[in-house]
């Protein structure tokens, strides 16, 4: 870990002002959980941590008629503990309980989860973001088990590790997001994602300078669920996820959204799926088939096509999930 | 006249019974101090500098720039390495000593590497890369023995490279003053430590001293002072000021040590009893550097009459192999467990039933049908048993996996010394080490024991290289080494303690005995004098004893032997939609012949299983073919089970005729032998088809399964 300045300002445009304009000169620090372990490894050397832990705006959950409005410092376990998410959001819950550890619950916000630094190993062990060696990508011919299936084209192979990301980017979340002088911009949450195609960018679709303040999250009666496949029970990442969400009239399903999890460089909007679901009577069999559809259009690697089956059973668990709810 | 052998049952006040650990509070309040916790007043924190290559010629070390950052003290180079080849990512190259933790890590950074990089092999499990001449062994005659089988099974089986990954990583703290060396060393070996600093060091053994109250695991991997332990005496006595140098988790998980991976392709030949006629195997693998020793197959059926195995070890740029937890028997277990398994199921034989036959093949079939018989009650065996695959209809299926092991476990030679004191205190000292294995508070219940003393009664003192020498804490060999050392020592100073009283008394030592804090008549507890009292006898004087285990004179009397043998039954749930493997439970029957201590002998097991369902379902070393380097040196992707994922544990320890009456003997290794095996045959049993290889991670199973057909 490098020697680094530490601020904490109380207000978030100072904040903003305090971030450089390049990734890496700066970085936010929220819960930290994320964060320090990447400067222990060496994978970011700020020159400056911003806190943003003095700003009392950021740490609000606001239920409104209707959206709710969760600051960006919420931690993940006030939003889990929190009765409306607890009643409505179900989806949320679910990936926050999969998490396991009270200590990471407890100290995690929610825009460190959504801003949470990929997991691949390569790039963990300091190969860079894309794990390039001479302009070769060493995931492609290396051990890509934990890798992309989809969205996998270009240079970026890693997953997008946040849990609840595809949640909130199946019920409709938007994202606030303050900039330089105090500069406000507001984005579907899906939008917040990216794959970067070179080695300077990240991938959250922010500036180095960005800061995400609030997300809002639509009350609009939406059933839904996610479905997580995970391996050990605690202290660990899914291998893949999936989230529902969906209004069923009558037995049909409509506005359905189905997005993935830790399979691509993005949450992934499985939109086949959320096509056939849509108009389609809500049952076991619909279920297996909208799993099919999601699964379809994978492109594993090397070492990664076990995913596919996880994908297509994710689907359908948390479809069932949903409708039951 | 107190005898050394053992109580017979009925006469035991403090054997077996279920005493806490001693080490327990402190360890739970903090108190207890590891070698990571020790801190010398001005010392200085040692960084190493290792390799980033699996292969590369070293061709220089610029030091300049690291000596130069602030706060860098010295800067250790091996300069024998310099010109010579570096063989696996992580090699200990330098070492860098400075004020801070923070400054260390800096100037280790900065020291210069000039390397050539050389072409690399980290793949361990390939038939292919094998080299050299391979191991065989033949029992007679392989082609009659298929010939006369009624059912030939072939499979292939592997069990990927574990490390120990000990909580505490390896390490220490050295402290040269005044011509004496101080040091706190994370070992297993405290009184054969001194002598490994050998000709690197000019201080007599005789002034090196050796301290460790609590270490945090070692497993097999920390007999020997290792590399860093010579620096961090270097670069005491350069500086003059104590270091610490403390492996971090990547390199605990690099270089302390590898479990060799083992591979075989089995033919297993059965008869239409289900008895076995033929093994022949074919097995290959790796632990890094280090020689290949082919894990033992078939194991445990050591009289299947006719067997053969082909050894063939492949050479890799990976840390070395280091002795784990009963070495090689896990993979023997995994292997022949599995096969002979696959083999009942091709037949149609039950799995139990399939055991217990062949308990005629072993070396003690009536302990394994016992055992057998005991883990099929507790787990429910009946009940719940399905031929393989036959598992219903949902996507979550239910099975059961059966196997045995076997173990030595003979005490090692050990010293120890018991002290009387005439106000009645009494202290043991012994230079052997308390793993967290219970060591202190069983030497404390044999002497208390021996002395009819409650148990609070006795001090023990270890750890230390100035009390009288004890082997090494491996080949589950302590418990039998210091509990004899122990009783004999204990034993003779009573002795003496009765020779003075009974002249008091003015009666004969031969009719004294002592029980219940008394000295008194034979068979008239509760009479003579208290045991302050006699020993305030002693006058001025303490009375020491030295008992000494020798291991072959021990067994000969009865107090120590060694084989052991137990038996696992797993039980599982397998998704097949996810291929995500769930213990539910886990029943492991132990024989250790006489129990010390219940108590923490089956924390022994529990400790076992719950290391053995990590290396079955979750553990292994993964290396980069390309960049040859660890690909998961962090807890994160070299994922260890929590409290969570290990399921119901259940323990039942062998007591009474036959078991008794072996002596004791160690069990810090057999339990953790048979959780692969019982786990993968129970994932077989579930799913219906064999994952080959453990772990048994859910992209492993989805691709059994699609090999098998069982999904698409
Ligand atoms: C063992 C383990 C298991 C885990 N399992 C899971 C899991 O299953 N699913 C899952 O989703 N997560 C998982 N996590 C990740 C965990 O949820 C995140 O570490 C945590 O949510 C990050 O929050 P934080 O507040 O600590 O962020 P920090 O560590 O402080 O920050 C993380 C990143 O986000 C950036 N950031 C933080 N806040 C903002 C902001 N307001 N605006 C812009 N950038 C910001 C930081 O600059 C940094 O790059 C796991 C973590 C661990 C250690």
């Amino acid at each position: 870990m490098n020697p680094f300045e530490y601020v904490a300002p109380s207000d978030l445009r100072e904040a903003s002002s305090l971030l450089g304009s390049r990734w890496g000169q700066t970085e936010v620090l929220a819960g930290g959980t994320d964060l320090v372990t990447s400067l222990k490894q060496g994978i970011t050397k700020p020159k400056r941590l911003v806190s943003l832990k003095n700003i009392p705006e950021l740490k609000r959950i606001q239920v409104k008629k209707n959206t709710v409005r969760i600051g960006a410092m919420v931690t993940l376990r006030d939003l889990a503990a929190n009765a409306t998410i607890q009643e409505e959001f179900p989806a949320l819950v679910t990936a926050i309980d999969g998490i396991g550890s009270s200590q990471i619950i407890n100290a995690g916000t929610v825009a460190g989860d959504l801003c949470q630094r990929p997991r691949c190993w390569y790039f963990r062990n300091g190969f860079g973001l894309l794990a390039e060696d001479n302009g070769d990508s060493l995931v492609r011919t290396g051990d890509n088990r934990y890798h992309a299936i989809f969205g996998n084209d270009g240079r970026a192979l890693f997953v997008n590790a946040s849990s609840l990301a595809p949640a909130l980017i199946a019920l409709q979340a938007e994202i606030s997001i303050v900039g330089a002088a105090g500069r406000e911009r507001e984005i579907n949450a899906g939008d917040l994602f990216q794959a970067p195609n070179n080695g300077e960018d990240r991938e959250v679709a922010l500036r180095a300078n960005e800061i995400v303040s609030e997300i809002k999250l639509p009350r609009e009666n939406m059933q839904n669920a996610s479905y997580e496949v995970r391996h050990r029970h605690g202290l660990d990442w899914p291998y893949a996820t999936a989230s529902v969400a969906l209004k069923i009239r009558s037995g049909i399903a409509r506005e359905a959204s189905v997005v993935l999890g830790h399979v691509a460089p993005t949450p992934w909007p499985a939109v086949a799926a959320s096509n056939l679901l849509n108009g389609a009577r809500v049952d076991a069999s619909l279920a297996e088939a909208v799993g099919e559809a999601a699964a379809r259009g994978a492109k594993p690697l090397s070492g990664n096509a076990y995913k596919v089956q996880m994908v297509k059973t994710a689907v359908k668990r948390a479809l069932l999930a949903a409708a039951n709810a | 006249m107190a005898k050394v052998a053992w109580p017979e049952k009925g006469d035991r006040k403090i054997l077996g019974s279920r005493i806490p650990r001693q080490d327990g509070p402190p360890k739970v309040t903090g108190t207890a101090k590891y070698s990571y916790d020790i801190n010398r007043p001005d010392m200085l924190w040692g960084k190493l500098v290792t390799s980033p290559n699996a292969h590369a010629e070293l061709i220089s070390v610029d030091t300049s720039v690291a000596a130069a950052i602030p706060g860098v003290k010295a800067v250790w180079v091996d300069e024998e390495l310099v010109g010579d080849e570096l063989r696996y990512v992580g090699q200990v190259i330098a070492c860098v000593a400075a004020d801070t933790e923070e400054a260390a890590i800096e100037g280790a950074e900065k020291v210069k590497l000039q390397l050539k990089a050389l072409e690399h092999q980290v793949a361990d499990d390939d038939v292919a890369l094998s080299s050299g001449r391979p191991s065989n062994k033949e029992q007679g005659n392989l082609d009659e023995g298929f010939a006369g089988a009624d059912v030939v099974v072939e499979g292939e089986y592997g069990i990927a490279v574990i490390t120990h990954c000990c909580l505490e990583p390896h390490g220490q703290v050295t402290e040269v003053k005044d011509g004496e060396l101080h040091v706190w060393p994370s070992t297993q070996n405290v009184s054969r430590y001194a002598n490994q600093f050998g000709d690197e060091i000019e201080i007599p053994q005789n002034k090196i001293h050796v301290d460790t109250q609590y270490m945090g695991g070692g497993f097999g991997s920390k007999f020997n002072i290792d590399k860093w332990g010579i620096i961090g005496a270097k670069l005491s006595q350069e500086t003059g000021r104590p270091v610490k140098i403390m492996l971090d988790r990547k390199e605990e998980l690099m270089i302390a040590g590898n479990r060799p991976s083992g591979f075989a392709k089995i033919k297993v030949g059965l008869q239409k009893d289900g008895l076995i006629s033929a093994v022949d195997a074919e097995v290959w693998g790796s632990g890094g550097q280090g020689a290949f020793r082919a894990p033992p197959i078939p194991y445990v059926f050591t009289k299947v009459p006719n067997t053969r195995l082909v050894g063939k070890g492949i050479r890799t740029n990976r840390g070395g192999v280091r002795a784990w937890r009963a070495p090689n028997h896990p993979q023997g277990a995994l292997l022949t467990m599995s096969a002979v398994d696959d083999a009942a199921a091709a037949l149609g034989m039950d799995s139990l039933e399939f055991f217990m036959k062949n308990a005629a093949l072993t070396d003690r079939p009536e302990v394994y049908r016992e055992e057998l018989q005991i883990a099929a009650n507790i787990i429910g065996y009946r009940q719940k048993a399905h031929a393989r695959g036959d598992s219903g209809s949902g996507p979550v299926k239910r099975g059961l996996g059966i196997s045995m092991h076997t173990w030595g476990g003979r005490g090692h030679p050990s010293e120890c010394d018991v002290t009387i004191n005439s106000d009645g205190s009494v202290e043991a000292k012994i230079g052997s080490q308390d793993l967290g294995t219970g060591t202190r508070t069983c030497i404390a219940m044999v002497i208390a024991e021996t002395l009819g003393l409650p148990y609070e009664a006795v001090t023990v003192h270890l750890g230390r290289n100035s009390y009288p020498q004890s082997g090494a804490s491996g080949g589950s060999t302590t418990i039998g080494g210091i509990s004899v050392s122990a009783r004999r020592a204990a034993t003779d100073a009573l002795n003496d303690l009765l020779k003075t009283v009974a002249g008091r008394l003015g009666t004969t030592d031969d009719k004294l005995e002592a029980s219940a804090g008394r000295i008194h008549q034979i068979e008239k507890a509760g009479g003579g004098v208290s045991w302050r009292e006699a020993c305030s006898m002693l006058g001025p004087n303490s009375i020491t004893k030295r008992g000494i285990n020798n291991p072959g004179e021990s067994q000969q009397e009865g107090l120590i032997s060694a084989g052991v043998g137990g038996v696992q039954i797993a039980d599982v749930s397998v998704d097949v939609e996810t291929g995500i493997v769930t213990m539910n439970e886990m029943v492991a029957v132990q024989d250790c012949g006489l129990i010390v201590n219940m108590k923490l002998a089956e924390s022994q097991v529990y400790g076992a299983l719950i290391m053995g369902i990590t290396y079955a379902l979750y553990e292994e070393s993964i290396y980069d073919s390309k960049t040859g380097i660890m690909l998961n040196p962090d807890m994160e992707f070299y994922r260890l089970a929590g409290i969570k994922d290990v399921g119901d544990l259940k323990v039942h320890m062998m007591t009474g005729k036959g078991y008794d009456d072996r002596g004791i003997i160690g069990i810090g290794e057999p339990p953790a032998i048979s959780p692969g095996a019982a786990i993968s045959n129970a994932v077989a049993n579930a799913c219906g088809v064999r994952v080959p290889s453990l772990p048994l991670t859910p992209e492993r199973v989805i691709a059994a399964l699609q090999k098998g057909g069982d999904i698409a």
